[in-house]
């Protein structure tokens, strides 16, 4: 990895130059929840003040700009008998800036199955590439578990990483592009205090988060696949799919044909579904393979937390917990982890 | 024109008004960009709010509102004898509507509330299927006419339609909205069912649940949340009721 640092008022420049030619996504505040603590959204910004690089954490993860809510797929018309097919790749070039490393580190994963060598995803590929990623280091949020799960760090899957070293950011820069963007501003080469005061700010962060034993999971699991904890947690369950909704790596989705209403043309919508509805795993005919709250809560963990694991060598689980967060029920990955553990002990 | 086996049909339409305030007619004549594909499709043989003409020559009959008086009743079990598909249109003629909320009180008392000292004919405020069969129901307040064309496409090419399953929360997050219970705010989000795009929350409103029940609601533990963010008993019992979508539930 290359190093450099890089002045506060350097990079005020370097977002103010990227905003002149590029769309750039960043944390921004858009309100205070009951208890009065700010509320962050990925949103695009206009100017280096509406961005704050501060935030805890988001209520939604960044996936949305790689993976659209909803996407048009393709286009067909309809004429003289003849279908004609049209399909669009996003190119447009876009910045994030301040992904966490929980949140480059979900990408990570969702290059695995997304831009993989078995079924690569044109649709993804494109924005992936053409999207400008500028990391930074945080402490901890709030009931974030990404160290138990290896994704507090993060070596690459970025264009620039900073960390805020008070009066100054140091910049591991990851690609090429990232280089040479970098180039516009003037930077410096790392000092040995740059250095030492960086891997302080990696210990402290390091040494700041609550444990969370997963050592294991996937054969606990299998072994726990009849626990009364599924039961125990999915009574609660909405299947609202918003867990699904905020999460950085939940990639399932439905996929529609969209007619219009004189029958000339057609579209074809994918929209980003949840397991924890009921109708997700209903087939031609009218069976249901999960109709129940139970099984779908247990298959959703089980495909994070075991069957990514086998495929991948690392659970989908980034441990960023919006999906604790957001449910309205309680229902979180911690408690449901922590469940399966001490069942057994007992 | 024949595609892949389907004969497309056109089919004769009428579209008739009870007890409502006719917002889910006005839809259907509603989306500028697509009314002449949506009259090319079906052949409205009946419908005041647009048309002059005057039929009982249709093959579906759009119900719009709730039935409240016994000249209503009549009507409306003359329209079935006629239609061979009957469609109740909108959250009135779904549930009963917002029309229902009366049910609760007296209903001299609410005569006189609304009319003073020249009370009107009326009867406890039913549903259409409370009246006669109901093929189809579209709740809404109001109805999505979006959701209508497709509707309409499916009855043309005779493939079942299918609403979702999955309540509001998920439209609200594929649009980014901050949850209004966060805010301190009474959703039925959790529980009503979506496809409407969770317009109201967007709008810093909670849901009334307009479309009814998703599949397959956790009312319990919904209660149980709105309890437990410190919301009265007689306050979520009057949102479940604002629509009257909520009634048949235990």
């Amino acid at each position: 990895m290359l190093f450099k640092v890089l002045g506060k008022k350097e990079f005020t420049t370097f977002i103010e130059l990227l905003l002149n030619d590029t769309e750039v996504i960043a944390p921004k505040q858009v309100g205070v929840d009951t208890s009065g603590k700010p509320l962050h959204q990925y949103l695009p910004v206009q100017a280096f003040t509406e961005i704050d690089l501060s935030y805890e954490t988001t209520e939604y993860s960044a996936k949305t700009y790689f993976l659209p809510f909803r996407e048009n797929l393709s286009t067909c018309s309809f004429l003289d008998m003849v279908w004609d097919r049209q399909i669009k790749y996003r190119v447009q070039p876009r910045a994030i800036i301040g992904l966490h490393a929980c949140d480059i580190n979900a990408l990570l994963k969702l290059d695995k199955v997304l831009a993989g060598d078995r079924f690569p995803s044109p649709y993804y590929i494109s924005r992936r590439k053409n999207t400008f990623i500028v990391g930074i280091d945080h402490d901890p949020c709030e009931g974030g578990f990404c160290q138990a799960v290896g994704a507090d760090v993060v070596t690459h899957g970025f264009d620039l990483y900073l960390t805020d070293l008070e009066d100054r950011y140091f910049v591991a820069i990851n690609s090429e592009r990232g280089f040479n963007v970098l180039q516009r501003v003037k930077t410096r080469e790392p000092t040995a205090r740059d250095n030492n005061d960086y891997l302080d700010v990696r210990r402290r962060i390091a040494g700041q988060f609550k444990p969370l034993e997963v050592h294991n999971l996937p054969n606990l699991m299998d072994i726990e696949f009849e626990s009364k904890v599924w039961k125990k947690w999915a009574d609660k369950c909405l299947s609202c799919g918003s867990c699904a909704m905020v999460c950085p790596t939940c990639y399932c989705y439905g996929i529609e044909e969209r007619v219009s209403m004189d029958n000339a043309e057609s579209a074809k919508v994918k929209q980003l579904y949840s397991c924890q509805f009921l109708d997700f795993a209903m087939v031609a005919g009218g069976h249901n393979f999960r109709p129940d709250r139970e099984t779908r809560l247990k298959y959703r963990y089980y495909h994070q937390h075991r069957g990514f694991v086998e495929a991948y060598e690392e659970p989908l689980c980034v441990g960023c917990y919006r999906c604790g967060r957001v449910c309205l029920a309680g229902i979180n990955p911690t408690d449901i982890i922590g469940d399966l553990q001490t069942e057994y002990q007992e | 024109m024949k595609y892949l086996g389907i004969e497309p049909k056109r089919p004769k339409v009428g579209v008739f008004d009870f007890t409502g305030c006719e917002g889910c007619e006005l839809q259907l004549a509603n989306k500028e960009e697509t009314v002449p594909a949506f009259l090319q499709a079906i052949e409205v043989v009946d419908f005041r709010e647009i048309s002059s003409t005057s039929s009982d020559d249709y093959e579906v009959a759009l119900i719009e509102g709730a039935i409240t008086r016994d000249d209503e009743i009549r009507r409306l079990k003359e329209i079935r004898k006629h239609a061979k598909l009957l469609v109740a249109l909108g959250s009135c003629a779904c549930f009963g509507g917002v029309n229902r909320l009366k049910n609760g009180y007296d209903l001299d008392a609410v005569n006189q509330e609304v009319y003073g000292t020249e009370p009107k004919e009326t009867l406890p405020t039913q549903a259409v299927k409370e009246v006669v069969s109901v093929d189809l129901e579209i709740p809404g307040c109001p109805v999505d006419k979006a959701e209508v064309e497709r509707i309409v496409q499916h009855l043309i090419w005779d493939v079942p339609y299918q609403f979702p399953a999955y309540p509001v929360c998920f439209e609200c997050k594929q649009r980014y909205t901050t949850c209004v219970f966060e805010l301190g705010q009474l959703c039925l989000g959790p529980i009503a069912r979506g496809g409407c795009h969770a317009p109201c929350p967007a709008g810093g409103s909670g849901c009334w649940g307009c479309r009814g029940p998703a599949a397959d609601p956790n009312l319990e533990e919904f209660l149980q949340i709105a309890k437990d963010r410190g919301f009265k008993k007689r306050e979520i019992k009057e949102r479940l009721s604002f629509y009257g979508g909520f009634e048949d539930m235990p």
